[in-house]
């Protein structure tokens, strides 16, 4: 394999993990709740400048990690609490709106805090170097954020499927009513899938500053997008669909650039949502999902 | 939102005691209104004639998507997609046919020849827009579920794309400027009538009935004979056509648009409008449509001053929210206010 190829490879597959985290959430919120949040994507911004600000304190990265990720749960049950849970029960669309405005409150908050002004973080050194696989090579950064992404995962799998929490979350996917009504607590299952989800989120935001090396207040808004394309490419809903989603979108976004001559670069986003219109179009129960019967 | 549809009225019924025929009381309210609004600008500095203007822009373009999504239930965010093709299309018809040829050298011959004026051009502008949102809804309208909210929000990307990066025929980011100012204040006044009037009647009708039905239970409106993709469809498309119009008469009101001029923002700005005016309600659309038009406006002195900003659009957000805990159902619901009903139709006051 060319040098070329499996770089390209790579990023896409590095580019996949991050969607592919934010995918996941997304995908976990719409299951339970059947609400489209448009917020999920700014939980990638909080992420980014909460490593932001632990770097600041020189705090060493597995410790950043492990705060990132509790401070989005945290963002993420705060949300659900406040804004979502007063709601639950009301029409589909109430929700959207109210996610809608809640992103906008992020974004423009953070923009009052923080200043439009992108801001720069990087990987350490060790971290930035490149390591040879057998006639390639390959940036550790990208290989530490495939590895960690499906180390992450796979802890969200043994939760989801081998514990009682993920029964419950299951259960409550499956039918709200009847869950409730076996005795599970609904509003505490609820919580969890919106803290989960929203950890997983803001990890992608350290990796997205890790790797990109640069944040900004509105960072959130195109990857929120991006994950509900993966999530209609992996089936809606589905926590496994969404990953795979995410990979696909990821790997399809970095060959159009990386294949297609240098004057078709632009068009990288018009080609990621033409891409979902295609889908819908063809397979809108996305592609891992058997068709499911619509009922009354 | 358990909204009721509100009761059938009979369009231009004047009954006994009726001083006169609905078509006349129309006219004259429409009369009216010209004339307090000739008295209004005709001492006002451009800036206010300016803002009272897009004003008018604003509440037709609530009252269009209050159509697509407050009267056939969907949620559309796609308006400044549409915006955004209605200004490039008839920006790129009404320009001056000997600056075109070095502006925009990509530009097909027949089109780069051409001098339109600004009512062919916005029609053809409107058209643009609606054949766009008949692409775009063949895949996505036929689906339960909400996608199209996503699919809008999708489409304002490409088409911020297309802008971007298509510099033959749109000039890239830099956008177009100087573009002509043939649109006024009359402009956006007729429009927003035309629009309100066109949403009225097609509210008040068995359309409008169908379309209702598709919001309250698709299920059950498929059943009594009513075809909802067809139905969704029409919704989607009418209310792209009042977009992309709107966005052909503002861009030649202030004379430039970028590919970022009407951006995400916009669109959640637009359902604010429609959620605090009641979801599918013409006058509650128009008067939120006045009302946040206005108190943004006043606000961002406020926001310059303080160096806050982005403040504006947390209290509107924050407000929205508060909204949808304290009243849903916005200022009238689904409905028109009683008065109006009364005054336009003839109908006693209930």
């Amino acid at each position: 394999m060319s040098q070329y190829l499996f770089q390209q490879l790579i990023n896409g597959l590095a580019l996949g993990s991050l969607y592919a985290l934010v995918a996941i959430g997304f995908s976990m919120i719409y299951g339970i709740v059947r609400l489209i949040n448009f917020a999920h994507g700014d939980l990638v911004m909080i992420g980014a400048f909460a490593t932001l600000g632990m770097l600041f304190y020189g705090t060493p990265w597995p410790v950043t990690l492990l705060v990132v990720l509790l401070v989005g749960a945290l963002a993420g049950a705060t949300i659900q609490t406040v804004v979502f849970r007063p709601m639950l029960g009301a029409p589909q669309v109430t929700g959207f709106i109210a996610s809608l405005a809640v992103s906008i409150t992020i974004q423009n908050s953070a923009l009052m805090l923080l200043s439009g002004q992108p801001r720069n973080f990087l990987f350490p050194e060790a971290m930035r170097q490149r390591v040879s696989l057998g006639g390639v090579s390959a940036s550790l950064t990208d290989l530490v954020i495939i590895g960690l992404t499906l180390t992450l995962i796979a802890i969200l799998f043994v939760i989801v499927y081998r514990t009682r929490l993920g029964r419950a979350m299951r259960a409550t996917a499956e039918n709200l009513m009847a869950a409730r009504l076996m005795g599970i607590g609904v509003n505490r299952t609820i919580l969890a899938a919106f803290a989960i989800g929203s950890a997983l989120a803001a990890v992608a935001g350290l990796f997205w500053g890790g790797k990109f090396g640069q944040i900004d207040p509105l960072l959130g808004s195109v990857p929120g997008l991006k994950a509900f394309i993966a999530c209609v490419i992996g089936g809606v809903g589905s926590i496994g669909g969404a990953m795979l989603g995410g990979y696909i979108l990821g790997l399809a976004e970095v060959l159009f650039v990386g294949l297609l001559p240098q004057a078709y670069a632009g068009y990288r986003d018009t080609f990621v949502f033409s891409l979902l219109i295609l889908i819908l179009l063809i397979k809108p129960s996305g592609l891992f999902v058997r068709h499911v019967e619509e009922r009354a | 939102m358990s909204k009721s549809a509100p009761e059938t009225i009979t369009m231009g019924t004047s009954g006994g005691g009726q001083w006169l025929a609905a078509p006349l009381r129309i006219a004259l309210l429409i009369a009216a209104a010209s004339v307090a609004l000739w008295l209004v600008t005709a001492g006002a500095s451009a800036y206010l004639t300016t803002l009272v203007a897009v004003m008018f822009i604003n509440a037709a373009l609530a009252v269009s998507l209050t159509f697509t999504n407050g009267m056939t239930g969907m949620f559309s965010l796609g308006h400044p997609a549409f915006m955004t093709i209605g200004a490039y299309v008839a920006a790129i018809l009404t320009f001056p046919s000997r600056r075109k040829a070095s502006m925009l050298p990509d530009l097909p011959e027949f089109i780069a020849s051409l001098d339109l004026s600004l009512l062919p051009a916005t029609v053809i502008a409107g058209l643009a827009g609606a054949l766009v949102a008949f692409l775009v809804g063949l895949p996505v309208l036929r689906l339960r579920g909400h996608y199209l909210a996503v699919a809008t929000l999708g489409l304002i990307v490409i088409v911020q794309g297309l802008a971007l990066n298509w510099n033959g025929i749109t000039r890239g980011g830099a956008g177009l400027s100087g573009i002509p100012r043939l649109s006024n204040i009359w402009w956006a006044f007729g429009f927003m009538v035309l629009t309100v009037a066109a949403v009225w009647r097609i509210k008040f009708s068995s359309l409008g009935r169908a379309m209702m039905a598709t919001r309250e239970n698709d299920l059950a409106a498929e059943c009594t004979g009513i075809d909802t993709v067809r139905i969704r469809m029409l919704a989607f498309v009418i209310g792209a056509f009042f977009a992309a119009v709107a966005g052909a008469l503002m861009a030649h009101l202030i004379s430039v648009v970028t590919p970022r001029t009407y951006s995400i923002v916009l669109a959640f700005n637009l359902v604010v409008m429609i959620v605090i005016g009641g979801s599918g309600s013409i006058v509650g659309s128009v008067i939120a449509a006045f009302a946040i038009t206005i108190v943004s406006e006043l606000l961002r002195p406020v926001e310059e001053s303080f160096g806050l900003y982005g403040m504006s659009q947390v209290i509107v957000a924050l407000s929205l929210i508060l909204v949808l805990y304290l009243r849903p159902r916005g200022l009238f619901g689904s409905d028109e206010p009683a008065f109006v009903k009364h005054y336009l139709n003839g109908k006693k006051r209930l």
